[in-house]
């Protein structure tokens, strides 16, 4: 059995998705830009994908631009707001969790002149909203949270969030990152008061390389990329065609029989929580129950993750230690520091994600290979 | 515009009646070398030098670059031909390729002559001569020097004439295979490659053993060895890689023997099973990276103790190196950049705080009997599951 948890960092590409790509890379390859037939038709692909994707967040049309991912959207909301805007203020709000696709781009800002506040987070990883009422100042022009933690899976209360910090100053903005949430929840920044909101195509079985914002029509945006002016100049170059109508066809997907789907993935994870919690010296990081349906971030007293991946991937068991994105460099996470995991727990800390196609006999399989391999490996420890 | 390249061996030119065969292995290298070049070359020996024929178009850097791979080379000439249409025209080619190939003139300079045609109507010394005159006739800022001029302009006189004056390094060394054949104990790290590099520069061939431990090393660490293994094969041709599974070896004896023996322990059954692979391709020493007291297990003793199980020597090319001095060869070789790739590599997964730094041979020696039992079988399965991968440079 071939059993990947690890969602959070890449998810399978749906067929009818990679289908479609392939047929706008090798048939319809047209450019959007072009005057003739085949320009047109690539347009067309690109106007049913943003029809998807307005739909499916009750936004306008016109709100919606691509990217190139996850990466891409945060810079462009956090960048291209705070040099649209700096004339109103220079303090910008963030918390410590983020990924660092926002912290850079905010310590880059701080490189500017700009002053950035990290609010801390508890022990469950959950903003308090009492910190950012008390960050908020009449100089704050951007207040930066994510939906879903991409390491320990906390939800943040956007919604209270949003309505602080409107409260406080109608003009401050708020942009959420739901690349981690989009397509495990219903999101609409409308009825949020958010006014970006980024998004990732591989993070919900779509495509590589395709990645959304949304910006409320009235937020005064710059581009970070200059070019052809395409995307009425806040993201020059040649749109991702496969990228973008694959996305759409995605998005679809993923929401429909939602609620089914959301309601089976947290039984899903209950399960693993369930039957985790028999095994002795774990802890499980952030919010159990709480939190989102598809991340569970649990650290093995006495294992080395880095050893228990190794040792699970001889099993076909595939997780990330700590998270994908940031683990290249076995650097410790922002995130389990700021939610004060133990010390010696931090080099201890695996990462479960699951997605609407994970099974119960996937999770029984691997709790199974779980209580086999961690005696073996608590066995041989480092002294 | 060079058509050519002189190529200079300074030691093995003096190997006596071993000479040609020296000289037969460098060709050899050249050749290989010059195979992965765009272009098409002509390599041949005569009156002992070597010379590179360019018979098409090329690039000039990447030649240069390959030829500062293969050892036994000292320096490498770039050449000029030009028609003999007698000695005025010659006297023309020569001020124009030093006008361009030395753009300062404030230089002193000799003409060295050599006439390989013996019909040409001048005498070497004449031709020297002439071209002397000539040349600071056309600069009026250059001055002769025949004992030690900046520019030593050679002119050779064969079916075409040869004009060279620039000699760029080569990595000096004998050429690879000429020296035998040894087993380097490769590891992750930043000395092992190094040690390869150094001992292949004196003319052997290397083989390399690689011990990994799944699920305690990953597969991208294997991959940084084989990654390693690449970038050494560019100066020492394929490299025959055998990859050995350590994990149920080093758990054993991690559960049998002090923890603070384990280091020593465990580099001697290594050892053993280098020695095992090099006996089984013909090589006739072990080759490894260590330096005296960079850790625990490269003190004297710990040296002394590891060494005690091979019978074959153990070649420590690093022996009297600092660490920055390994560090700089590594640069060189432009294998620190992957070696410093942060994989965990097995000597250190199971490594004690205090590991024993001066261990005694006979205590060592005691710990190791209680893995007597299963030990033997245990080497048999690893050196039978072993992979061998062959590495060559892109």
């Amino acid at each position: 059995m071939e059993v990947y948890f690890d969602n959070s960092a890449t998810t399978r590409c749906y067929e009818s998705v990679a289908k479609l790509v392939v047929q706008l890379m090798t048939q319809d390859y047209g450019n959007p830009s072009s005057m003739h037939t085949k320009g047109f038709e690539a347009e067309k692909y690109i106007r049913e994908a943003r029809e998807i994707i307005s739909k499916n967040l009750k936004v306008n049309e016109k709100e919606i631009f691509f990217t190139s991912g996850g990466t891409e959207s945060n810079n462009l909301a956090i960048i291209g707001t705070a040099m649209a805007n700096q004339r109103s203020g220079k303090h910008l709000i963030t918390t410590s969790i983020e990924h660092p696709s926002v912290l850079n781009a905010m310590k880059y800002l701080e490189e500017q002149g700009f002053e950035v506040t990290y609010l801390p987070v508890d022990e469950k990883g959950v903003l308090k909203l009492e910190d950012l009422k008390d960050a908020l100042r009449k100089d704050t022009i951007l207040v930066s949270i994510m939906h879903v933690n991409n390491e320990i899976g906390s939800l943040q209360p956007i919604e209270q969030a949003a309505k602080i910090v409107k409260e406080n100053n109608s003009k401050t903005l708020i942009h959420v990152d739901a690349i981690q949430s989009f397509g495990k929840f219903r999101i609409l920044p409308t009825k949020l008061k958010i006014d970006l909101l980024s998004i990732s195509g591989h993070k919900i079985h779509g495509p590589k390389g395709i990645g959304v914002l949304y910006v409320h029509a009235k937020v005064k945006i710059r581009p970070i990329n200059f070019g052809g002016e395409q995307q009425k100049g806040i993201r020059s170059g040649t749109e991702n065609v496969p990228g973008i109508a694959g996305l759409g066809v995605a998005i679809k997907e993923v929401y429909t029989d939602f609620e089914e789907k959301q309601k089976k993935i947290y039984e899903i994870k209950q399960s693993f929580i369930k039957q985790i919690k028999e095994i002795e010296g774990i802890v499980i990081n952030g919010a159990e129950e709480a939190g989102a349906p598809h991340i569970v971030s649990v650290s093995f007293e006495g294992v080395r993750s880095e050893v228990l991946l190794h040792a699970l991937e001889e099993k076909n068991i595939y997780v990330s230690a700590g998270s994908a994105c940031a683990s290249n460099k076995p650097a410790i996470s922002s995130t389990l520091k700021g939610i004060n995991v133990k010390k010696e727990l931090l080099d201890a800390t695996i990462r479960f994600s699951f997605s609407f196609d994970t099974t119960f006999e996937e999770i029984d399989y691997c709790i199974q290979s779980l209580k086999e391999i961690l005696p073996r490996l608590r066995k041989y420890t480092r002294h | 515009m060079f058509k050519a390249f002189l190529i200079k061996y300074g030691e093995i030119g003096i190997k006596g009646k071993n000479r040609h065969l020296f000289e037969n292995a460098l060709v050899r290298q050249i050749k290989y070398a010059l195979k992965s070049v765009d272009g098409e070359f002509e390599v041949t020996k005569e009156q002992g030098r070597i010379y590179i024929e360019v018979l098409s178009e090329y690039d000039y850097d990447e030649v240069i670059e390959s030829l500062q791979r293969v050892f036994g080379i000292v320096g490498i000439c770039p050449v000029v031909h030009v028609e003999d249409k007698g000695f005025d025209e010659l006297a023309k080619d020569v001020v124009a390729y030093l006008d361009l190939v030395h753009p300062d003139k404030k230089k002193t300079f000799k003409v060295n002559t050599r006439r390989a045609k013996k019909s040409y109507p001048m005498s070497s010394m004449e031709v020297s001569a002439g071209l002397g005159g000539k040349i600071l006739e056309a600069f009026e800022e250059m001055k002769v020097d025949v004992h030690t001029p900046d520019i030593l302009l050679n002119i050779e006189i064969r079916n075409k004439i040869y004009i060279y004056s620039k000699t760029i390094p080569g990595p000096g060394g004998m050429p690879v295979g000429t020296n035998g054949k040894a087993m380097l104990l490769l590891s992750g790290g930043i000395d092992s490659p190094v040690a390869g590099y150094m001992i292949a520069k004196r003319g052997v061939k290397i083989d390399a053993t690689y011990f990994h431990a799944p699920p305690y090393t990953s597969e991208r660490a294997k991959q940084k060895v084989i990654d390693l293994a690449k970038k050494v094969a560019r100066f020492t041709g394929p490299i025959y890689l055998n990859v050995v599974n350590f994990t149920d070896i080093q758990l054993y004896i991690y559960e049998n023997c002090p923890h603070d023996e384990l280091t020593i322990i465990m580099r001697r059954y290594m050892m053993k099973i280098a020695e095992h692979f090099a006996k089984e391709s013909g090589s006739l020493g072990l080759v490894t990276g260590e330096s005296i007291g960079q850790v625990a297990s490269q003190t004297m003793q710990s040296l002394a103790a590891t060494n005690e199980v091979c019978s074959m020597p153990v070649y420590r090319p690093l022996i009297g190196f600092d660490k920055q001095e390994i560090i700089d060869v590594s640069n060189k070789i432009d294998t620190f950049e992957t070696s410093i790739l942060p994989y965990e590599d097995c000597c250190t997964i199971f490594v004690a705080k205090h590991p024993v730094t001066k261990p005694n041979i006979n205590v060592i020696k005691r710990s190791e009997r209680k893995l007597e039992q299963n030990i033997e079988d245990m080497l048999r399965i690893a050196i039978e599951s072993t992979e061998k991968i062959v590495v060559t440079a892109d």
